[in-house]
């Protein structure tokens, strides 16, 4: 099989199979494109997960691009993405189309009025599961504790700051301290 | 100009969306809620469907938002722009060889960027579930029947997370979620 074809197939495998996103489909990307394909060493796929931290976007993504592009160059990141957002893709699309109509039968409404009471519980659950990953320090904290109470009182009080907006301002902060930090060791030396 | 919109909306999801899964919820929230593309709680039943259907959480809400606001060609647009960033940005990454990664105004920025996520994540689950058990929030009266559903769920999930070393999954309690509100609710 050629390559593009298998990158292609074996993204779409994998987009196929992890449900939840996120984190949930390290594993399986691991399995397939380390164990099984030797696409890549355990060290690099390491690397992968560090670096889909500090960038935008899906993980998934992140992973099947940065692999795609080191098999095949660009044509490899395409297939391999594109393979990886196929599968959801369809699902949704056929989804979106009779949702609404699913939600006006009646037990299926209120079995959606117990699901949407799971949904806070599940995010809470990320945070908390971040928080315990995060490196504890006192600069870190601060952050995290003052982003959490400006973003819940904008939304109780229905203040138009967007998450963007905070993120924009904490990237400032780190930057500031950073250049603070900076020049304290240049007085200091 | 909706598609227009469809596509701005969903490339600033995928360009500030750090973490990837839940971590793009607030966002997704913000941008959705404010071009009023779904209701808060339309919105919440579709992550409920993002997490019960396999793939990323990102890219399912970009193509059911997309689907309902543009057809086929809606859901396009917003799964591309919401994939373009992270393609792009990663491209960038692996040509650079990571140098830019370790820059360390890139490494200032992100040290800040990070921790204030965790914050509006949490920030976001804590409102969620205040405006499930509160029939108006702010200022509305306590809905006592989701906030005992909202207790045992929670009971339910983070309890099986201290007795077994995985806890239930985040699908399972979708399940008995909806179990719970077809046995409370009526059929």
């Amino acid at each position: 099989m050629n390559r593009i074809t298998d990158l292609f197939l074996t993204f779409a495998k994998i987009g196929l199979f992890t449900f939840g996103g996120g984190y949930a489909m390290i594993p399986l990307i691991e399995d397939n494109c380390v164990a099984r394909k030797q696409w890549i060493s355990h060290d690099e796929m390491m690397n992968i997960t560090v670096i889909s931290e500090s960038t935008p976007g899906p993980i998934a993504i992140n992973c099947a691009t940065y692999i795609g592009y080191k098999q095949k160059g660009i044509g490899g990141a395409v297939a391999a993405t594109v393979g990886m957002a196929l599968p959801s893709f369809c699902i949704i699309f056929l989804i979106s189309l009779f949702l609404d109509r699913f939600l006006e039968i009646r037990w299926i409404a209120n079995a959606f009025r117990g699901i949407k009471l799971a949904v806070g519980i599940l995010i809470l659950d990320a945070a908390i599961r971040m928080i315990r990953k995060m490196p504890k320090k006192p600069f870190s904290l601060a952050i995290t504790v003052c982003a959490f109470s400006a973003m819940l009182l904008f939304s109780i009080y229905a203040i138009r700051v967007t998450s963007i907006t905070l993120m924009l301002i904490a990237a400032l902060i780190g930057l500031i301290a950073f250049l603070i930090a900076k020049r304290k060791e240049g007085d200091a030396g | 100009m909706n598609l227009l919109n469809l596509l701005i909306g969903f490339l600033k999801v995928g360009l500030f969306a750090f973490g990837g899964g839940y971590a793009a919820v607030p966002l997704i929230r913000d941008v959705v809620l404010s071009y009023g593309w779904l209701d808060p709680d339309m919105l919440t039943h579709m992550i409920a469907v993002s997490e019960s259907t396999p793939g990323p959480i990102m890219i399912n809400l970009a193509t059911y938002v997309g689907s309902t606001q543009g057809g086929i060609i809606g859901a396009l647009i917003a799964t591309l722009a919401v994939i373009l960033p992270s393609f792009i940005i990663i491209l960038i990454i692996v040509k650079m060889e990571k140098k830019l990664l370790k820059n360390q105004y890139v490494q200032a920025a992100l040290s800040g960027i990070k921790p204030c996520v965790i914050g509006i994540i949490g920030a976001t689950g804590v409102y969620m579930i205040l405006q499930h058990v509160f029939t108006a929030f702010p200022g509305g009266t306590a809905d006592t029947t989701a906030m005992m559903i909202t207790v045992v769920l929670a009971v339910i999930y983070f309890g099986s997370g201290k007795m077994t070393k995985r806890g239930i999954s985040p699908v399972l309690l979708i399940g008995i979620a909806a179990l719970a509100g077809v046995l409370v609710y009526g059929i």
